[in-house]
């Protein structure tokens, strides 16, 4: 286990080897991991959010919805890398539309899902108070949809970390996935620190969003499903049979 | 590091044969011949290894899940310990748990499968738990009043009625590990990773990236059609809803 306490001092050094020419620091590319990760996620709620809350509110699409999710579901992210690549060739742009490709649909099947199935006679409570089409969708479904929700921007957001890490197999350099790619200069000790700050990422992500989650769900909502932190942690795919 | 081909004709091993190259260093999108050359040798034993992996990893990871969720069934406490370390192995990103394993287990089939089946639990506990759970509790009940015992009514009764549910959580294993078991090649030199890195490697060689990549959708979508269609078969009697 000598390797581990070598990967810990990798990680110590902030990414460099000694007698070896500078290496961008950790912090960099974990930084940067964030960021390309970051733009797939902003990009793919972009997208799918309002496309799932506009057809949960019609209540139309369902085949669609959860259909696209189910495919989704069945898209191996290094293949779709790969796909990409011979499509468009290396780089940012192919690595983000492969991250947005493999996010969008879960956010869309979810928000669906979660809008669909917002009670009807609470529907119609807020339309009997005079709401509109609109204020019904942002004051009543959407709060209630939350969870629902957000547990799709997590499966996503997970995803979305997991394949920028694998884009450096596809030769897109630019993240923590590079030093994994690259054992001949960064050694195992290297390789493991590498993994063990993808592995930190990935984890304090899916809390940030649990957290974030917890912070926009409606006090109301909370008291009645009061359910533990363990299973808001656990990303929730949602199986449409 | 991966070299990109600047100008120059692009000639990668393609293996064998007096055949004229000329799709192949031009490098087009798609080259039926080579295709038909590299079937035998590459295509063919990679999506075969492909799938030995996936059913190796789902069956590991369908008994010890199945397992867990027995007990926890009877014995509530152990849901949350569970859940909590199912989710943590869950959320790590693939490319570093097949790293961090590798001190341990080396660059072989058995790191690639323990990480492949640490990827399965936390769904197939999840839902054979809460399909069994959302058994009625009048149906247990007449189950006993039949003259059941709790052995009895959990194999005749019980896990009859949570089937869909726990079939459901064996399709989305089955298309994860499918998935995973792509970025596995980097550790365990075989599955369609490899000829898609080899492909990477190549100059980015697209007839082989397409072809690996798209193999990899049609086996996931595949299997999960399979196993739609075997739920049709166990459960009839969720077609007359």
């Amino acid at each position: 286990m000598n390797v581990f306490v070598e990967a810990f001092k990798f990680i110590g050094r902030n990414g460099q080897i000694p007698g070896a020419p500078p290496f961008p620091t950790l912090t960099h590319l974990t930084l940067e991991t964030l960021k390309i990760a970051g733009i797939g996620i902003g990009i793919a709620v972009a997208i799918g959010l309002p496309i799932g809350l506009w057809l949960g509110h019609v209540h139309r699409g369902s085949f669609a919805a959860i259909n696209v999710g189910n495919i989704w579901r069945a898209l191996p992210s290094l293949a779709v890398l790969a796909i990409g690549v011979a499509f468009l060739g290396l780089g940012l742009r192919n690595v983000e539309l492969a991250l947005v490709v493999l996010a969008v649909p879960p956010i869309i099947t979810n928000a669906y899902v979660a809008i669909d199935g917002v009670e009807r006679d609470v529907v119609d409570a807020a339309r009997g108070m005079g709401m509109t089409g609109l204020q019904v969708l942002l004051k009543v479904e959407l709060p209630l949809g939350i969870p629902l929700i957000f547990a799709g921007i997590r499966t996503s957001a997970l995803f979305v970390v997991s394949t920028t890490t694998i884009a450096a197999l596809t030769g897109y350099s630019g993240s923590l996935g590079d030093i994994i790619n690259n054992e001949t200069s960064y050694h195992l000790s290297g390789v493991l620190g590498a993994a063990i700050c993808i592995a930190a990422l990935a984890l304090v992500v899916e809390l940030v969003l649990a957290m974030v989650q917890r912070l926009l769900t409606p006090k109301g909502l909370k008291v009645s499903t009061a359910e533990d932190t363990v299973s808001s942690l656990a990303p929730v795919v949602t199986e449409p049979t | 590091m991966i070299g990109i081909a600047a100008g120059g004709p692009v000639i990668p091993n393609f293996g064998g044969g007096s055949a004229s190259f000329a799709c192949e260093r031009a490098n087009r999108l798609f080259c039926a011949g080579w295709v038909s050359r590299n079937w035998d040798t590459v295509l063919w034993p990679a999506l075969r290894q492909h799938i030995v992996l996936t059913v190796i990893a789902v069956a590991i990871g369908f008994v010890i899940s199945t397992a867990l969720a027995l007990v926890a069934y009877r014995r509530n406490w152990l849901e949350r310990p569970v859940l909590i370390v199912t989710s943590i192995l869950y959320t790590i990103p693939s490319l570093a748990l097949f790293e961090l394993l590798q001190p341990s287990f080396g660059l072989s089939r058995t790191t690639a499968e323990i990480a492949l089946v640490s990827y399965t639990l936390l769904i197939m506990f999840r839902n054979t738990l809460t399909g069994l759970r959302e058994v009625p509790p009048e149906v247990r009940d007449a189950a006993t009043g039949m003259g059941m015992g709790p052995t009895q009514s959990l194999l005749r009764v019980e896990l009859p009625l949570a089937a869909p549910a726990i079939i459901a959580g064996l399709r989305i294993a089955t298309v994860t590990v499918i998935s995973l078991a792509t970025v596995a090649a980097l550790i365990d030199n075989e599955g369609l990773g490899v000829p898609i890195l080899t492909a990477i490697s190549n100059e980015v060689f697209k007839t082989e990236l397409i072809v690996a990549g798209a193999m990899a959708v049609a086996l996931a979508i595949g299997a999960d059609a399979l196993l739609v269609l075997a739920q049709r078969l166990i459960t009839p009697w969720t077609r007359a809803r």
